[in-house]
Order: structure tokens, then sequence, then C-alpha cells
């Protein structure tokens, strides 16, 4: 019989006003009058904004030439930037010896880059490698004196080098001394040693980072024997070790409490003394919670160490603000400031997107 | 006999090296003489180095004279002034730029982050562009730009961009209305201080007889009709005597109204739009921290959009915020020193700076100014403390 041959009928599309742009627009920017009028809002601020924004950066600007004469578009004058790009980035490095510092970046580059692979052997004698070897060489690199290199004084340290090198060094210096302050927080049964790591952290958490670099640049020599002096580059280092480590030591404590209970007791069970049970058992599983905690303060880090200007040290913005000055340039503040911005965003957003990357990666409990 | 004395001379306890108790008295013993020893050693170094450097110790150095002009003051200050008068004047504009900054850091933060979870897309991505933009570009670099690049290049008064003929913004800084206060303003002022007494008992009250019976009272418009009703009846009965002064440009400059400098206007700008950022992250996450099932259990209630909001969301979602807003709001204020770089009087600038490197002493203006900060912070996060235990979820 024909009747039990059934032959479904092909699929309609689904109605037009569920898919499409049309839809898409209509569910997601025109649901209600309230939505509505949001979105005419928002569309006036974007067309305001964006057109002139657009014209002045990229339309108008001029890019190549020799002096302010070039800049006659209207626009952003990038020729500044691009006049001062080795002040920005090296600072007064001697010119024939800039190599040395692209040779530190550059071996940095090729030595984080197989940490992004998943699989590779070895990778946690690498990243050591990275955080405390590689430091001391990048120093001796960079100050020269040794292997006939010739001699730079910190003082014509500067730019963007500089930067990196506060906040990493900075960073690294604290972690140490941040896990052992976060250790003496915790220990219930030495109440004096507690109390001190408590005043510790509190008090240096308490005062602006501007205050510390005072501090460091003038009572740290009055704290000295008579006749040591430091350099200014080291003082401000010790300000903001000090500083950092602070907050390095909030972050691992959060990672210490959020370590069941449970593997403290079995440590002891297990017969291990104090340091085994946190060097084996405890401190592993709780750095390793708070990586993206650390690499926060690491971000807050970098950018703050735009306040070494303060006492005198010129990193990225410090550069950029003090070639402002230059009368040859008048008027090129926005573009100094623009790029400035460019930079540490690049490098903030790029962190923070890594550490939520991070954070999705190590979440090894239940999800719910 | 034998037996029982050997019984007795088994080790109870573990050897007292071994024993932990003893071992932390020990270990604490050894870590309080060498702090102990760091500090002495630090000290008789700073006393040697200001001896041989000449540096007189002591706070004497506060009743001088400080010899310098600041340029704002909310006190009386000249150059015949001490330095502990140069110290109260730092302090105060410290607080008032903390002040205003965390006021509209509040406001943009919580507004941005609303609008972050907003269903408009275009909103949404908006929101989401102020913050990644603002976070992480450095503080400093934003006051810089909004001070030098922006304040800066604002035009002359001559060409100043006005808003209705009250507000002006120009080169030389914000000018606004002053209120000048007329003979029985004080009227109105116990109108106000009234109002505000009858709305705490109406709220008390209301609150009670919500407890007993269960009937609720238009609490909000009822306070609201109070708090501006009742000023405005005894300010219209007494004859208005409120008047407002506008700026009016006067030769090159304007005259009359109140005056913003540009420092404390950028400074303003730029730590409330850098805090606001932080703070809109913060209520976004405090407000999705709050269960989906109270939202729908909610509904089930019958409740309208706005009083699940009101009633069930936000409350939940304010445990969740007022921690990391506490730390926002210190970090803003920590943050407000930041005004050395473009001389707003604040007190790193007036104090830890001018004053340091006019008298020298190091040592006890550092400790002044540390000591500052520390307070305002431990202040900040008493109320916040209070105001979170106040606020906590109350569970049996």
């Amino acid at each position: 019989m024909s009747s039990n041959n059934f032959v479904p009928l092909p699929d309609l599309p689904p109605p037009g006003n569920s898919v499409g742009a049309i839809a898409w627009l209509r569910t997601n920017l025109f649901s209600g009058w309230l939505n509505t009028a949001l979105t005419v809002v928002a569309i006036y601020v974007i067309a305001t904004t964006l057109p002139p924004l657009i014209s002045w950066m990229f339309i108008n600007a001029d890019w190549v030439g020799q002096g302010k004469e070039a800049c006659d578009s209207g626009g952003a004058c990038w020729v500044f930037v691009a006049n001062r790009w080795d002040i920005f980035i090296y600072g007064f490095y001697p010119t024939d010896q800039l190599w040395r510092v692209d040779l530190i970046f550059g071996a940095l580059l090729v030595l984080t880059a197989p940490l992004f692979f998943k699989q590779l052997p070895g990778k946690l004698y690498l990243g050591g490698f990275i955080l405390f070897i590689y430091p001391i060489i990048a120093f001796f690199l960079m100050r020269g004196g040794v292997f006939g290199l010739e001699s730079v004084e910190t003082a014509k340290w500067g730019g963007f080098t500089l930067t990196l090198l506060l906040a990493g060094v900075g960073c690294i210096a604290a972690l140490p001394l941040g896990v052992l302050l976060a250790l003496g927080r915790q220990a219930t049964n030495m109440p004096v040693v507690k109390g001190m790591c408590v005043m510790f952290i509190e008090f240096w958490r308490g005062v602006p980072l501007i205050t510390v670099l005072f501090m460091s640049s003038v009572m740290l020599p009055l704290f000295l024997p008579e006749g040591v002096n430091f350099d200014k580059l080291l003082r401000a280092l010790i300000g903001i070790t000090l500083f950092q480590s602070a907050y390095m030591a909030e972050v691992v404590r959060g990672g210490l409490q959020a370590i069941p209970k449970g593997q403290y007791e079995a440590a002891d069970a297990l017969g291990l003394g104090y340091w085994r049970k946190m060097g084996l058992i405890i401190l592993p599983q709780a750095l390793k919670i708070v990586i993206p905690g650390i690499v926060n303060t690491f971000i807050a880090l970098f950018k703050d160490t735009t306040l070494v200007i303060i006492v005198g040290l010129l990193e990225l913005l410090g550069m950029v603000k003090a070639s402002l000055g230059d009368p040859a340039w008048p008027d090129v503040s926005r573009e100094g400031y623009v790029f400035a911005a460019f930079m540490f965003w690049i490098f903030c957003f790029a962190m923070s997107r890594y550490s939520q990357w991070l954070e999705r990666k190590l979440h090894t409990g239940h999800k719910r | 006999m034998t037996d029982t004395s050997a019984h007795s001379e088994m080790p109870a306890k573990p050897k007292r090296l071994r024993d932990p108790a003893f071992r932390a008295l020990i270990f604490q013993i050894l870590v309080t003489v060498a702090v102990a020893a760091f500090f002495i050693y630090i000290v008789r170094n700073t006393l040697h180095n200001m001896e041989s450097r000449g540096i007189s110790t002591g706070f004497d150095f506060l009743d001088r004279s400080s010899g310098f002009a600041i340029l704002q003051s909310l006190v009386p200050y000249s150059e015949a002034s001490t330095y502990g008068r140069t110290f109260i004047v730092g302090l105060l504009n410290t607080i008032l730029v903390s002040a205003l900054g965390i006021f509209f850091a509040t406001i943009i933060g919580f507004v941005v982050g609303v609008l972050r979870l907003s269903k408009n897309w275009l909103v949404n991505k908006l929101a989401m562009i102020y913050i990644e933009l603002f976070r992480n570009i450095p503080l400093l670099l934003q006051i810089l730009f909004w001070y030098f690049a922006i304040a800066f290049n604002l035009p002359s008064p001559r060409q100043s961009l006005s808003m209705g003929d009250t507000v002006f913004l120009n080169n030389r800084g914000m000018y606004l209305p002053a209120p000048q206060f007329g003979e029985g303003f004080w009227l109105t002022a116990v109108a106000i201080v009234a109002a505000i007494v009858g709305t705490i008992f109406l709220v008390r009250w209301s609150r009670k007889r919500f407890e007993a019976t269960g009937q609720t009272f238009p609490t909000l418009y009822a306070s609201l009709g109070l708090l501006i009703g009742l000023p405005l009846i005894v300010f219209l009965a007494s004859g208005s005597p409120l008047h407002w002064e506008l700026p009016e440009l006067k030769g090159f400059n304007f005259k009359g109204g109140l005056t913003v400098i540009p420092e404390l206007f950028a400074l303003t700008l730029a730590l409330s739009i850098y805090t606001a950022a932080f703070i809109a992250e913060t209520v976004r996450s405090g407000i999705q921290a709050v269960s989906h099932g109270q939202t729908e259990a909610a509904s089930a209630l019958g409740l309208s959009h706005g009083r699940t909001l009101r009633l069930v969301v936000i409350p939940q979602a304010m445990r969740v915020i007022i921690p990391p807003l506490t730390s926002q709001y210190l970090n803003l204020t920590k943050n407000s020193s930041l005004a050395v770089a473009i001389g707003y009087p604040d007190l790193v600038a007036v104090f830890s700076g001018t004053t340091l490197n006019q008298t020298g002493q190091a040592v006890e203006i550092i400790a002044i100014t540390m000591a500052v900060y520390l307070t305002l912070s431990l202040a900040i996060s008493m109320f916040m403390n209070w105001y979170n235990a106040k606020m906590a979820l109350r569970e049996r």
C-alpha cells in the first residue's frame, strides 16, 4: 500500500525571526525599551569617540621623519616615538653595547617558550633555571666588568629594560621571603614569630609604595655603617622587594589555608619533620593553587615600577616624561603617554589573560 | 623492684631536642635575639650617621616656620605657618582627595559593574573595554596623562568649556558655583537634622511593625518625602536664604565661585577612573556569586524584578563585595600619595617632599608619614570590618 510508505517532509528552516543577524540584533540589542535605550546611548558614545580617535591615531598621524617639522597633518606625531625608541627601550645604555640587552631579552624568550608546551621533560628544572640562575647571568651580562665586557654603571640603565628588571627582580626576590613570612604567620605554636610576621606584613601593606621608596632612598644610607653605600638602583630594589614580599606572603597564606587539614595530618603521620612536611607536601600544593594570585601581584608590581621616577630612576614612563621636556619637541605629551600606556597595557593585559588561563588549567578539583 | 625502676626509666616524653614545644621556644628566642640585634645595629648606625652629618633629632622642627606657600589648603596657611601646620594641611588634602576619589569611584564602579552584566551585547562590551583598558595601565601614567596631556591642553579661561554657564572648565581649573548661606539658613539646617532623626525613627518603627504584623510600609518613599519635603518647606518659609555665587570671567580669569585646581581635578579623575575599573570587577563577581536558585525562588514567590534585586540579590551580593571593596578603598587612599608627581599638595608632597628637603629630618618625617597611612588604613579597615560583620550571613 502506498499509504504505508511514509516519507517525511524535509525539515523546515527555523522561523526567520529566531536566527540570523536580525534575530541576534533583536535579542541582544533591542529586547525591550530599556535595552533599546541603552543601545542608542552606546552607539552615541561610540560614534562620538571612536572616529576622532582613529583619525588622530592612524589616519592623520605622521609616522616617518626626522624632527617636529615632519608632523604637519594634524594627527598624532609618532615620529617622536620612533625618534626616541632606543632611549625609551634601553635608557642611556651605550649604543654599541645594546646587543647585550637584546641578548638578555632574546635568551629569556627562547628559554620561556618551551614552558608553554604541555608535555616536556625537565620543565621544572628549566623553570628553576629561569627563576634563579638566569637572573644572575643576565645581571653580569648587563653590568659587564667580567669576561672582558665593558662595564656599564647602573645609572645608565633605564627605559623599558629597567621596568622589566625592577619587576622581575622584585618578584623573584620577594618569593622566598614571602613564603617564609606566610609560614611564620601560620605558625600558631610560635606566638612571637607569628606576631613578628603579622607586624611585618601589615606594616608594608599599610603604607604606600612611594613612602617605601622615599624611605629606601633617604633612610637606608643612614642605617648602614659609615662608608658603606648602595647605589640608587639597589636601594630601590630593596624597598620594592620588602614591599612585594608582604603581598606575596598574603597570597601564599591563602594557598596554605586552602590545603585540607588531612594533608598536614597525613604528613605528621608519616613522621615527617616540619621542613620536609612543608617542602614536600604542603608548599607544592599551596603554591600551585596560588600561581594566578602570584601573577596578579606581579601585574600590580609591574605597574608600580613606574613610581621609581620619584627617587630619580628613569624606567619607561620616566624616560617618556623626561623626553617630553625637550624644547625640540613641544607639545607631544599625548603621543608620549599614549605610547607608554600601550606598552604597559600590552604586557599587563597579556599577563592577566595568562593568569586566567592558568586558573582554568590548574583547576584540577571538582567543578560544579 | 628492678622491674618497676626499669619501667620508670622508659622515656615518657621525647628527648629535649626532639620535643616540638622546646624547639619552638628555642627558635623563638633565636629569632627575637636576631631581630633585636638587627634593630640595635641599625639604630646605632643611624644615630652615629646623624651625629657625624650634623642632623638634629627630635620633633622640635614642627614648631619652626616653614617659609613656603601651598597651592591649596583647607585651613588658613601662610609662609609664616609652622611645619606642624604644613603637616595638617597635607593630611587634610590627602583626606579630601581620597574621599572624593572613593565617592566617584564607587559610583562609576557600581554602574560599570552592573553594565558589564547587561544582556545588551554592545553595553556589555563597552563596559568590558573600560575595565580592561584602565585596569592595565599604571595609575601614575594615567595621572600624568590627565594632568599634562589633558588639563594643560584645555582652552584658556576666555574660551572655557562651560556647562549651562554655571560650571566652567579651563586650563586654570574647574569653576563651580559656590553656595552663599544667608541669614536664617540655620532653620533649614535644623530641619535637615530633624528629618534625618525622623527617618531613623520611621525605619525602626516600620521594621518593628513588619516583624510584629507582617505588614510592609513604604519606608523608602516616606523617608524620601521626609528628607526632601521638610527642609524644602522650612527653606521656602524662611524666605529662601541661599544664593549661588556663580563664577564670572573678570579680566584674565574667573572670580567667585568654588575653584578646583587642575592638580586636584586630574588626580581625582585618575584615581576614580582607575579604582572604578577594579570596583566594577568586584561588583560583577559579587552579583555572579549569588546563586541563580535565589533569583528563581524570588520569582516563584511572585516578587517583581526590582524587588528581587533589592531584597534578594543585592543584599547577598554585598556580602561578597564588601571585603574586596574595602581593599580598593585602602588602595585608593594609599595611591593618593602619587599626588607628588603632579604637585598636588598632599601629605607626601608637602611633608615627605618639601619639608624633608628643607629640614633634612628624614627619620622623623618618614616615620610620621608612614604612621599616618597605617592609621588611615587601620581606620578604614576597622570601619569596613564593622560594616561587614553587620552585613555578614548569620548562620545558626
